[in-house]
């Protein structure tokens, strides 16, 4: 099977002088092409979320490692399939107010990579694929035409976002954030969106989030990133409903569930104090089970068939091959 | 007991090119000390422009129209501006959204607070001033290193913490906070909340959250207070709010909410907030509403008391207002 993206232990490291902060720290994992899925990336802020964005955007290169597109180094890529990776790889990012240019009406934003990417031979057949894409979103045409970005709501303009990357029949759409600043009323809309694009049009999603409910709701698997580096990754099911490294743990007890008979859980918040990170795992400085043992980076283990935990609390468990997290990760 | 705050008929303009949108419709609440309540609504339903409205703090194009803002036994809306500018902060204190990202970023922490104290205090002695900005920032569970630090050289978190210790310097009776948490992930998210919990046990001021994660307001809210186009449509307990919400908008917003036994299944609220310049007739919620009746669109519906106690602005209690009010508790 092709793979349609892959990450080769793949690393960032922002350096200012001798001062070097990881941001994202030997990643591996790979998305399959006949299998689309939602793999949701959770974390805090400073947890490597937007890089991991960044670099799969072909916006900035990575320190070490491969991010290989359809079996080709992104940063390697050049004239056409340059133009198709951008083509294929879309975005829709967080501000639903920010994208759009106030002096232009929405079907602008929807025309451009039309006419950019040569999609279309006439106007009628633009006119129809950007009614295709609004319907497809949920929205009905009519409604949207000729209308400003100030007279539609954020919901609506978040889905014209999400419409205009589907103009491009993209295989792969990076989603970061795209609910945090909408209504959550209008969540569940743009959400459902998400999902119909991943069934219907075969897109592969990687939601970017620090959100585990809608993360829950939504993905297959997911990615918890603590500094850099993944905590806990496997289905969605398996790390919310069971997690087993202590900062997942600790995510998933301070969720605030829309439930009265679901408190907050009662485990003690170590603050996050701003030490430097050692060699060690990165989350021991907070841990409550902190051992000797955790001076040392532990690799990731495979607990269950769809979930791994960096962690040595399951030292005796096999150690994930390759480090490739993929395994861990149903689609 | 009396309430500390009431608010009576609160009604607030803006007056644009296009018209006169109504943010704030006669608005009605009453909070005791000790209370907290969490005020949720759409973006554009009238949340911050209620918060600014009680610390008079509208600006032109917009105008308080008129209405009654009780602080204990004052009117904040027959102060004078100067009386005001001294009510804010030591009567009522108001944490704005995106507070942290306020804070001067060349001047230290100590004296941004203590500037804060000198305003209303001018004539306490320095050490004092001191004294009591570290007695606050301890109350946030912040060292008191914080004191002499820089706004760059703390987290998130902990500069949401600086601006509610900020907040509670002249222990306010009201404290107001706007979404103070929605940029920042679970876990200082619920270190926030716990700190707001614990000032409020100490200081025993009265909260009013801003917010629409309904999740917090669960976790951390007593009562609950849904906001529609510009009206309060409910005002309850909150495990009343969540087990049987009484207003059709409360009922589709409780619906909409995520749950951890059904898995991808999305209730979303159908239609659109409506805009504040063309509000639809009779009752605002009708055109997106599931129990509409007959006089929904023409007859306007009044916020009335049930017999239970709660707030309800919808006619599918009407009936039962008028039997609660005939029978007076």
């Amino acid at each position: 099977m092709a793979n349609l993206l892959e990450f080769k232990n793949v690393s960032k490291v922002y350096s200012r002088g001798k001062v070097e902060n990881v941001a994202l720290d030997n990643l591996s994992f790979t998305l399959k092409e006949e299998e689309p899925t939602i793999l949701t990336v959770a974390g805090e802020s400073g947890s490597g979320k937007t890089t991991l964005a960044m670099l799969l955007l072909g916006f900035i290169s990575a320190t070490y490692g491969q991010i290989l597109y359809k079996g080709k180094d992104i940063d390697t890529l050049r004239g056409n399939e340059k133009m198709s990776f951008r083509k294929e790889v879309q975005a829709v990012f967080q501000d639903p107010f920010a994208v759009f240019n106030p002096f232009y009406t929405v079907d602008h934003l929807l025309e451009v990579p039309i006419r950019r990417f040569k999609l279309s031979k006439s106007k009628k057949e633009t006119r129809d694929k950007m009614a295709e894409a609004l319907t497809a979103v949920g929205l009905q045409p009519d409604e949207i035409f000729g209308r400003f970005p100030h007279q539609l709501s954020g919901g609506q303009r978040q889905r014209i976002n999400i419409a205009r990357a589907l103009v491009m029949r993209p295989k792969v759409l990076v989603a970061d954030e795209p609910v945090s600043m909408v209504d959550a009323s209008l969540r569940a809309n743009i959400l459902e969106t998400l999902q119909v694009l991943q069934k219907d049009y075969g897109v592969s999603i990687i939601y970017i989030t620090h959100d585990l409910t809608t993360a829950f709701h939504i993905a297959n698997s997911i990615m918890v990133f603590y500094r850099g580096s993944v905590m806990e990754a496997g289905g969605v099911d398996e790390v919310i409903k069971t997690p087993q490294h202590p900062y997942t743990q600790l995510l998933v007890d301070s969720i605030p569930w829309p439930d009265l008979d679901r408190r907050w859980g009662q485990t003690d918040l170590v603050p996050s104090e701003d030490t430097v990170i050692g060699e060690g795992c990165k989350f021991s400085s907070r841990c409550p089970h902190a051992m000797e043992i955790c001076k040392t980076r532990p690799g990731l283990f495979q607990l269950e068939p769809y979930q791994a935990a960096s962690c040595y609390l399951y030292e005796e468990k096999p150690k994930l091959e390759g480090e490739n997290l993929s395994s861990a990760l149903p689609i | 007991m009396n309430p500390v705050l009431k608010v009576v008929d609160l009604e607030v303009s803006y007056y644009t090119d296009a018209g006169r949108a109504k943010a704030l419709d006669r608005v009605n609440l009453e909070l005791h000390a000790g209370e907290k309540l969490g005020l949720v609504g759409e973006s554009g339903s009238g949340k911050s422009t209620m918060a600014l409205a009680m610390m008079r703090m509208i600006k032109p194009p917009g105008r308080i129209e008129h209405g009654k803002v009780m602080v204990g036994d004052i009117d904040l809306m027959k102060l004078s501006e100067d009386e005001m500018l001294d009510a804010r902060l030591s009567e009522i204190a108001y944490i704005p959204q995106g507070a942290m990202n306020s804070l001067n970023p060349v001047t230290r922490i100590g004296s941004q607070m203590t500037d804060a104290i000198k305003a209303h205090q001018p004539r306490m002695p320095k050490a004092q001033m001191k004294e009591r900005a570290i007695h606050a920032l301890e109350s946030v569970e912040l060292k008191p290193d914080v004191f002499r630090m820089y706004a760059h050289e703390l987290s998130g978190g902990m500069k949401q913490r600086v601006c509610i210790a900020i907040g509670i310097l002249l222990e306010p009776k009201v404290i107001i906070a706007d979404e103070p948490t929605s940029a920042l992930d679970v876990v200082t998210q619920r270190q926030v909340m716990e700190t707001i919990n614990n000032i409020q046990e100490t200081i025993g001021a009265a909260i009013i959250l801003i917010g629409h994660d309904m999740g917090l307001m669960a976790q951390s809210m007593d009562k609950v207070a849904v906001m529609y186009a510009g009206r309060l449509v409910e005002v309850s307990k909150v495990r009343e709010m969540f087990t049987d919400p009484k207003h059709p908008y409360s009922q589709a917003l409780i619906r909409s909410l995520p749950k951890l036994d059904v898995k991808g299944v999305f209730q979303g609220i159908p239609g659109l907030a409506p805009s504040l310049l063309r509000l639809p007739s009779g009752c605002h919620f009708h055109p997106r509403c599931q129990e509409r009746m007959d006089h929904c669109d023409s007859v306007r519906p009044e916020n009335q008391v049930l017999a239970s106690g709660r707030r309800v602005t919808c006619h599918l209690y009407d009936e039962e207002a008028k039997e609660a009010k005939q029978v007076p508790a």
